[in-house]
């Protein structure tokens, strides 16, 4: 089943004429002509539709809670500032097939009745910028885009800004700062960007993928949606699969497929690379926890683990993680999760805007100490400062960066803790180039 | 409304935030403050020091808050209960804030102009723990000259984003900022270009800590070693209202009158503060009322002297470790004690 990625092969989708041949933008001849805002709304409830930049917010929800006063004008920014180690799917949709995108910001932005969108994208992606401003151009050629779309009176104009390059700027109130053209801190909630967002206007921030779905939630009807999937996960999810796998790239899956078969089917994956065997996945971009690989193809119960919100995060931290932002991280047993976590440590060290005291310091101080362990320099109480830095650090700041910081960090000593205390009292060993810490048992073959 | 805070109800206006509420009672039950600044607009929100329990957000929705919230930017409720000073969660938050500001810190307290009235050794008395779990480098910064009088050393900075809002609300045309991100991220005049007008020097008044310092002041004396005097004169600039400290006969510094918060009731100019450093400038009023800052005030003016009672229900809890004959007799003073849970 594929929602998103349907035609993205076809060659020239990236023209508008290719993509309406395809049955492109009859989501916003429909939406515009033939519904109101309200019913396109009522669509996305009924598809229970999930934010697929990470959280995991009903969208209708968010789209409800939108204020609209008189007279004061809302705006839908589109978060393309994916930056995420791991999750490269926004990038592969909006490369591959611009128009798709652009078709779902204009029904979602006619919808919240909003006349004036954005979409951010991170300042790397300069090519996809231009792509999707060509793309612009023409949608605005054809009367999709600028003043009375489609003899509707309904006025749209879509602007594309690109980001500094800045991860922070992927937390929607800092996306919105830095779409101002201030520093990218995210404000202090609430208000929340429903009430006062960019310019103090209400304004609603949706991830590319989610906004891209709504175009075929206009056509086929919510119900429709929400008949694929299982239970509060509904419909499809693009999952960016990387690492130690023999088919690393961005699949469309129907949420509710188990673990195992997505990195096992040839469909998908294909399974871990010749000679190895699965030791740890990150299940949705850097920041969500690591799990071994018992706990990531079975949950607590004993049951498979599925591809879903619920189920990937069933036995909470100590047992489960988060579908994330689907950035499926495969690790085989070459992999020395130390070194991992200090990656991970020390991105979010570099990337802290440095506004609230837990966050700018902490994560500087939990990346001094990984690496310390890393070049075998560790203290045996290091494990356990580690596990307190990130205690204090999570859920005391003011945006998600710092649990992101903090969530992977604390979930790689809780499940490899042997690791981290190898490398501390074995220093020469573990700091031989390629060492990895083989548990008793554990072998490099199948 | 109505609103608890720390089993003390209190009326307030809607709109209060936790933080003015706290303060309405008195400091015992105020959350620290780093980065919160009342008369600038904005502030707060970033240090994390004012972190409070929520344990019921309204009367119509008693649920508890999920998370521990800033104080200072949180509107409250009717009906809302706080927990600050008898939260265990709370105040072992506040240790790693402290250890959290104290990670960069270079601890230069015996060299540095602000010991004796900087918020982060009040703040880390009364909350930190005495000994580092760190030992890792700590990161460095070079010395910058802002202007002629203001001193900048990030390395003692903990980024309140005060002296920011204070360019950015009481100056005009801001040439001060933040530069970098996270760890890195420091105070700067882009481009080192100097602060030159009339209320720049406002911004030593509002840095919590020595990271802007006076330089017309540097290195002249200890804080505690100077008698603090209201005095005004007329000023075209400004409303004239100071505060001078004295050494001897000698005006040593001028800065304006604070609060008992530490902020400033009024925003001075330049020519005031840096300038007029004779007696002969000023009308004097009489001795400044210090209640804050205990070291300026001990043994000073009898009367002021404060004794916070968290302190010293944790150098109570202490104490007993350190076998020695010091004087040991406020401890049984019950009144100051504060009650036990």
């Amino acid at each position: 089943m594929k929602i998103l990625t349907q035609h993205i092969d076809v060659p020239g989708i990236e023209t508008i004429d290719v993509f309406m041949k395809n049955g492109g933008y009859k989501a916003v001849e429909k939406a515009i002509k033939t519904m109101t805002p309200d019913e396109v709304t009522e669509e996305v409830k009924k598809s229970g539709l999930r934010g697929r930049g990470g959280a995991g917010f009903p969208m209708g929800m968010k789209w409800s809670f939108l204020a609209k006063p008189e007279g004061v004008p809302r705006y839908l920014v589109c978060n393309a500032d994916e930056s995420e180690p791991g999750t490269f799917k926004d990038h592969y949709l909006m490369w591959k097939s611009p128009h798709t995108l652009i078709e779902g910001m204009i029904v979602s932005s006619f919808a919240l009745g909003a006349n004036t969108s954005y979409i951010y994208v991170r300042g790397e992606l300069m090519y996809v910028i231009n792509i999707l401003e060509k793309a612009i151009q023409e949608a605005y050629d054809k009367g999709l885009l600028g003043k009375n779309i489609l003899g509707s009176g309904y006025d749209l104009d879509l602007f594309v800004q690109p980001g500094g390059g800045a991860y922070i700027c992927g937390e929607e109130t800092a996306l919105l700062e830095s779409l101002e053209g201030k520093r990218g801190n995210p404000r202090n909630k609430p208000p929340f960007p429903a009430v006062k967002g960019l310019w103090q206007c209400p304004t609603v921030v949706n991830n590319v993928e989610s906004i891209a779905a709504t175009s075929w939630i206009v056509n086929n009807g919510g119900d429709a949606y929400a008949a694929i999937g299982v239970g509060r996960s509904t419909g499809t999810k693009l999952i960016s699969a990387s690492g130690h796998i023999k088919k690393p790239g961005v699949y469309e899956i129907p949420l509710g497929i188990t673990v195992e078969e997505f990195i096992y089917s040839d469909e998908y994956c294909g399974g871990i690379r010749d000679g190895h065997k699965l030791k740890a996945v990150v299940a949705g971009g850097s920041s969500v926890p690591i799990l071994s690989a018992d706990n990531i193809l079975t949950t607590d119960a004993g049951e498979k683990r599925l591809m879903t919100y619920e189920s990937l995060s069933e036995g909470g931290f100590a047992s489960g993680t988060m579908l994330g932002s689907g950035g499926f991280i495969v690790m085989d047993e070459t992999t020395c999760i130390v070194h991992n976590t200090l990656t991970f440590a020390r991105f979010y060290h570099h990337e802290s805007c440095g506004q609230c005291s837990p966050c700018r310091e902490g994560t500087g101080w939990m990346d001094k100490v990984i690496k310390r362990i890393e070049t075998g320099k560790g203290r045996m109480e290091d494990i356990d400062l580690l596990v307190d830095v990130a205690k204090k650090i999570e859920g005391n700041t003011i945006c998600p960066l710092g649990d992101a910081a903090a969530w992977p960090v604390a979930a790689a000593i809780r499940h490899f803790r042997d690791e981290f205390e190898w490398h501390i009292t074995h220093p020469e060993e573990a700091t031989k180039p390629g060492a990895v810490y083989m548990r008793p048992g554990a072998s490099w073959s199948n | 409304m109505k609103v608890t805070i720390d089993n003390i109800t209190l009326d307030v206006e809607p709109g209060t935030t936790i933080m003015q509420a706290a303060r309405m009672i008195g400091p015992e039950v105020a959350p620290p403050a780093m980065c919160y600044y009342e008369p600038l607009q904005g502030s707060g929100g970033k240090c994390r020091a004012c972190l409070v329990k929520v344990t019921a957000g309204s009367e119509k929705d008693p649920r508890p808050m999920p998370k521990l919230v800033p104080a200072c930017i949180t509107a409250v409720q009717d009906g809302m209960i706080v927990e600050n000073t008898v939260n265990e969660a709370v105040l072992e938050t506040r240790k790693g804030i402290v250890e959290f500001l104290l990670l960069n810190h270079p601890l230069d307290c015996p060299v540095c102009d602000q010991a004796g009235e900087c918020h982060l050794q009040d703040f880390s008395f009364e909350h930190g723990v005495s000994s580092t779990r760190t030992v890792e480098e700590r990161n460095t910064f070079d010395p910058v000259d802002l202007g002629e009088n203001i001193k900048l050393n990030m390395n003692r900075c903990i980024l309140c984003y005060r002296c920011v809002y204070t360019a950015d609300q009481i100056t005009d045309g801001r040439v001060h900022g933040v530069m970098n991100r996270g760890d890195h991220a420091e105070i700067s005049t882009y481009i080192e270009k100097a602060i030159d007008n009339d209320f720049s020097g406002n911004v030593i008044d509002v840095c919590p800590v020595g990271a802007l310092t006076d330089k017309t002041y540097r290195f002249k004396s200890r804080v505690w070693f100077s008698k603090p005097m209201d005095a005004h004169c007329s000023c075209d600039k400004c409303s004239g209202n100071v505060t001078l400290w004295y050494r001897g006969e000698e005006v040593i510094r001028v800065t304006g009158r604070k609060n008992q918060w530490g902020e400033l009731k009024e925003f001075i100019c330049n020519t005031c503060r840096f300038d007029r450093k004779k007696t002969s400038d000023w009308v004097i009023e009489g001795p400044t009322e210090v209640s804050r800052h205990s070291v300026i005030s001990a043994n000073k003016y009898g009367a002021n002297m404060i004794r916070p009672a968290f302190p010293i229900a944790q150098a109570a809890r202490d104490f007993k470790q350190i076998d020695d004959n010091r004087d040991r007799s406020f401890l049984e003073n019950k009144s100051i004690l504060p009650a036990k849970k």
